[in-house]
C-alpha cells in the first residue's frame, strides 16, 4: 500500500485543525443560545464564509468536477442553479424568515400555524432531508479516502470522518462550528484555485482546453498524441491523451442536451432530434429543483439566525453569492482539463476510483515534470475534499440535532426541561444522528455524489419551498394546507426519484428497469420530480387553505406585520424565553 | 381576506387604534412593494435562465460559435452567468434596504397624524 506522504499530512493537517478550532470554540459556547444560533453575535463577514463553506459540500467541491468529466455541459446546470437558489432565497424569504425571528424552521412552522402538530410534520421533514443530504457527504469521505490510503475500504473512511464530526458537534454545538466553517471556506476556494492555476499555466487555458473538443461545427480532429493540428483560430497546441472507448465523445460532451439529460430518452432507443425534447423537459425540472431546492434547504436557512439584525442578513447573502459564485467557476475545469489529461479515469472499475475523485487525482500528473509539486497540490486539493464533507456534515448534523433537541426534546417530550438538560440531550442526540448518518453512508458506495444532492434539493423543492414562499407571501395559508400540500408533494418527488434510482441500480429491480425504459416521459418525470411536484404543492396548499378557511389563524394580519415590518419597528417575536427575565 | 378598505375607513381605524403601524392599509401597501421588487428581480433573472435552454435547443449553431476557444452556451452557463446573479441581488439589497427605511419612517409619520 503506497501512501504519498505529502497526501496525507495536508489531509491529516485539515483534520486536527477542525478538531483542534471545534475544541476551543466549545470552551466558549456556554448558553443554549450559543449552541443553537452561535448566540445571534456572529458578524457578516464571519457568518458569509460560514454559510459558503458549510454550503459547499462534496457535491461542490467533488462531484461536479467529476460530473462535469463524465457528462459535459450539461453538467453545468448544478453549479449555475446552486448558486442562482441562494439568490431566491434572498428574494422571498430570507427577510421574513429572520424578522419572525424563530430558532428553527419547525419553530417558524408552529408560530405562523399556531400548531404545535404541524411542527412534528415539518421536523420530518428536516431529518428527511437532511439525512439525504448526509449521504452524498460520507460517499465523498470514502472515496477521499480511499484515495488517500490505495486499497483502504469504503466504510472505514466513512465511519472515521463520521465519528470525528459527531465529536465535533456534542462539544461545541453551532458556535463550534461557525468558525470552522469560515475557516474551510477559505481553504476549499484556495485548494480549488491554486492547483487549477497550475493546471491551467502548464497546460493551457480554460478555453484552449475547451477547444480542444470538438463541437459539431468544427473539423474533426484526429485524437492521437499531442497537438491538434490549426483547424480552428485559437491555440492548437493542448494537450490530449487519447480517449478509452468508453468515453463520451466530443461532440456530445460538449454540447446542451448531452448524456446527461437525454438518458431516459435513449434507454427508450430514441436518439439525434426525437431525443432532444425529453431532454429540455429534464434540464426545466432540473433547473426547478435545484433552485428552489436551494431555498428550501433547511441547515442552510437556520444560517440566517446567526445574525444581529435583518439588514445584516440580507449583507450576508450578497456576500454567499459572490463567495460560492466564484468558487463554482473552478471545479468544472478541473473536469474539462480531467478529461484531456486523465481519460483514464472514464474505465475505472470500481466507483470509488472513478471520476469523482478528478479534483483529487488530476494534480499528480505534475509528478511527471515537477517532482513533489504534483503530490503537494493533490494533498491540498484532499484538504479541500476533507474540508468540503466535514463543514457540511458538521451543519447538517447541528440541524438535525437541533431539530430533535430543540424541537423534540424540549417542545414536545419535556416542555419543562431546564436549559442545562436540553443541552445535555443536545450532546446526546449529536451522538445518535451521527451514527444513524454513518450507517446510511455505507449504503450508497455505488451512487453518484451529486446524484444523491439532487434528491435532497428536490424533496425541499416539492415540500420547503412552497411552504415557506407561500406562509410568507399569502395570508390565506392553512395548516391543513400547508400540510397537505408539503406532505403529498414532498413524499411523492422522494418516492419516484428512489424508484428510478431502484431501477437503476437494485439486481432484483430489472423489471421496473425496462418498465421505464419503454416510457421516456415517465422516467424523465420520475427522474426529476419537480416540475411537477412543485406545482402539485402549491396547487394542493391553495385548495386546501381554501377549504379550511376558518382555520386560518386569528392574529394573521399581526403575524404578516412581525414578516414583513421592518425590524426596526420592534414588532419582532423573541421565541426563545430565557432572554426576557433573568438578564442574559 | 379582508377587502381593502377605503382610504376614510383607514384614517378612522387610524384614529380608534391610534396606530397607523397596525392598520390593514400599511400591511397590504408593505406586502405590496416587496413582492413586487422581489418578483421584477426574481423574473429578471429567471427569463435569462430559463431562455437559456430554449436558445440551445432553437439556435444551437449560434450557442456553439467559439468565443476564445469556449463554445458561447458555455461561456455564458459556466462563467458569465455568475456576475450577472451578482448585479441583480446587489440591485435587490439596495433597493429592498431603502425601502425598509422608508416603511419604517412611514410609521412614524402616519403616527404623527401626517
Amino acid at each position: 500500500m503506497h501512501i504519498d506522504p505529502w497526501i496525507l499530512a495536508f489531509a491529516a493537517v485539515t483534520v486536527f485543525g477542525t478538531i483542534w478550532m471545534g475544541f476551543r470554540s466549545a470552551g466558549t459556547a456556554k448558553t443554549a443560545s450559543d449552541f443553537f444560533v452561535a448566540g445571534r453575535s456572529v458578524s457578516v463577514g464571519w457568518n458569509s464564509a460560514a454559510i459558503s463553506g458549510e454550503y459547499l459540500s462534496a457535491a461542490s467541491f467533488m462531484g461536479i468536477a467529476g460530473m462535469v468529466m463524465t457528462s459535459g455541459y450539461d453538467a453545468l446546470w448544478y453549479p449555475v442553479c446552486f448558486a442562482c437558489g441562494y439568490l431566491f432565497l434572498l428574494l422571498f424569504i430570507a427577510g421574513p424568515l429572520r424578522r419572525f425571528g424563530a430558532y428553527t424552521i419547525p419553530d417558524f412552522a408552529e408560530g405562523r400555524f399556531d400548531s404545535p402538530a404541524f411542527r412534528r410534520i415539518a421536523v420530518c421533514f428536516v431529518l428527511f432531508i437532511g439525512f439525504f443530504y448526509t449521504m452524498p457527504q460520507m460517499k465523498g469521505a470514502g472515496v477521499t479516502l480511499a484515495y488517500i490510503f490505495p486499497g483502504l475500504p469504503y466504510w472505514v473512511g466513512v465511519a472515521v470522518v463520521g465519528a470525528v464530526i459527531t465529536l465535533n458537534v456534542a462539544l461545541g454545538g453551532m458556535k463550534g462550528i461557525t468558525l470552522v466553517q469560515a475557516v474551510q471556506y477559505w481553504a476549499k476556494m484556495f485548494a480549488i484555485s491554486v492547483p487549477v492555476f497550475v493546471l491551467l499555466a502548464i497546460y493551457g487555458s480554460y478555453g484552449s482546453n475547451l477547444n480542444a473538443n470538438k463541437t459539431h461545427l468544427d473539423v474533426p480532429a484526429p485524437m492521437v498524441g499531442q497537438a491538434v493540428p490549426g483547424a480552428s483560430s485559437a491555440a492548437s497546441s493542448v494537450v490530449r491523451k487519447e480517449l478509452p472507448a468508453t468515453a463520451p465523445m466530443d461532440a456530445k460532451w460538449i454540447s446542451p442536451f448531452g448524456a446527461l439529460t437525454t438518458k431516459p430518452a435513449t434507454a427508450a432507443g430514441l436518439t439525434g432530434a426525437a431525443a432532444k425534447p425529453y431532454s429540455l423537459l429534464y434540464t426545466y425540472s432540473l433547473i426547478i429543483a435545484l433552485v428552489c431546492g436551494t431555498a428550501g434547504l433547511p441547515h442552510i436557512l437556520v444560517r440566517f439566525y446567526t445574525n444581529p439584525d435583518g439588514v445584516a442578513a440580507k449583507r450576508t447573502t450578497m456576500w454567499v453569492m459572490i463567495l460560492i459564485g466564484v468558487f463554482y467557476v473552478f471545479p468544472p475545469v478541473f473536469g474539462v482539463l480531467g478529461r484531456n489529461l486523465m481519460p483514464e479515469l472514464y474505465e475505472a472499475a470500481k466507483k470509488v476510483e472513478g471520476t469523482d475523485s478528478i479534483v483529487l487525482q488530476l494534480p499528480r500528473i505534475l509528478n511527471e515534470k515537477y517532482g513533489i509539486l504534483g503530490s503537494v497540490l493533490s494533498g491540498i486539493t484532499c484538504a479541500g475534499a476533507f474540508a468540503a464533507f466535514m463543514s457540511t456534515f458538521s451543519g447538517l448534523l447541528v440541524s438535525l440535532t437541533g431539530a430533535l433537541a430543540h424541537d423534540i426534546y424540549g417542545r414536545i417530550l419535556r416542555p419543562k426541561s431546564t436549559s442545562e438538560q436540553r443541552m445535555r440531550m443536545f450532546k446526546v442526540f449529536a451522538v445518535i444522528c451521527g451514527a444513524v448518518a454513518i450507517l446510511l453512508g455505507l449504503a450508497v458506495e455505488s451512487f453518484e455524489i451529486t446524484k444523491l444532492v439532487g434528491w435532497a434539493f428536490a424533496i425541499a423543492a416539492t415540500s420547503y419551498f412552497p411552504l415557506l414562499f407561500l406562509s410568507t407571501w399569502w395570508r390565506g395559508m392553512t395548516m391543513p394546507g400547508a400540510a397537505t400540500g408539503m406532505l403529498i408533494g414532498g413524499v411523492l418527488s422522494l418516492l419516484s426519484v428512489v424508484s428510478t434510482m431502484i431501477a437503476d441500480q437494485a439486481p432484483w429491480a430489472t423489471s421496473w428497469k425496462t418498465w421505464y425504459a419503454a416510457r421516456p416521459l415517465v422516467r424523465t418525470l420520475a427522474e426529476q420530480p419537480a416540475i411537477w411536484g412543485l406545482p402539485l404543492a402549491i396547487i394542493l396548499m391553495v385548495i386546501v387553505s381554501r377549504a379550511t378557511r376558518s382555520k386560518v389563524p386569528a392574529d394573521v394580519r399581526m403575524k404578516m406585520l412581525v414578516l414583513h415590518a421592518p425590524e426596526s419597528l420592534g414588532l419582532k417575536q423573541e421565541y426563545i424565553k430565557e432572554h426576557e427575565g433573568v438578564g442574559h | 381576506m379582508a377587502t381593502q378598505p377605503t382610504h376614510s375607513e383607514t384614517a378612522a381605524e387610524v384614529a380608534e387604534k391610534g396606530d397607523f403601524l397596525h392598520s390593514e392599509l400599511y400591511l397590504t401597501q408593505l406586502m405590496r412593494r416587496q413582492l413586487r421588487l422581489s418578483i421584477v428581480c426574481g423574473l429578471a433573472f429567471a427569463l435569462v435562465l430559463l431562455a437559456i435552454p430554449l436558445l440551445n435547443y432553437f439556435t444551437p449553431d449560434m450557442m456553439a460559435t467559439r468565443v476564445g476557444g469556449f463554445p458561447l452556451t458555455w461561456l455564458i452557463l459556466g462563467v458569465l452567468f455568475f456576475p450577472f446573479v451578482w448585479i441583480i441581488s446587489w440591485i435587490f439589497i439596495r433597493r429592498s434596504l431603502a425601502m425598509e427605511s422608508a416603511e419604517a419612517q412611514r410609521v412614524l409619520d402616519g403616527n404623527s397624524g401626517r
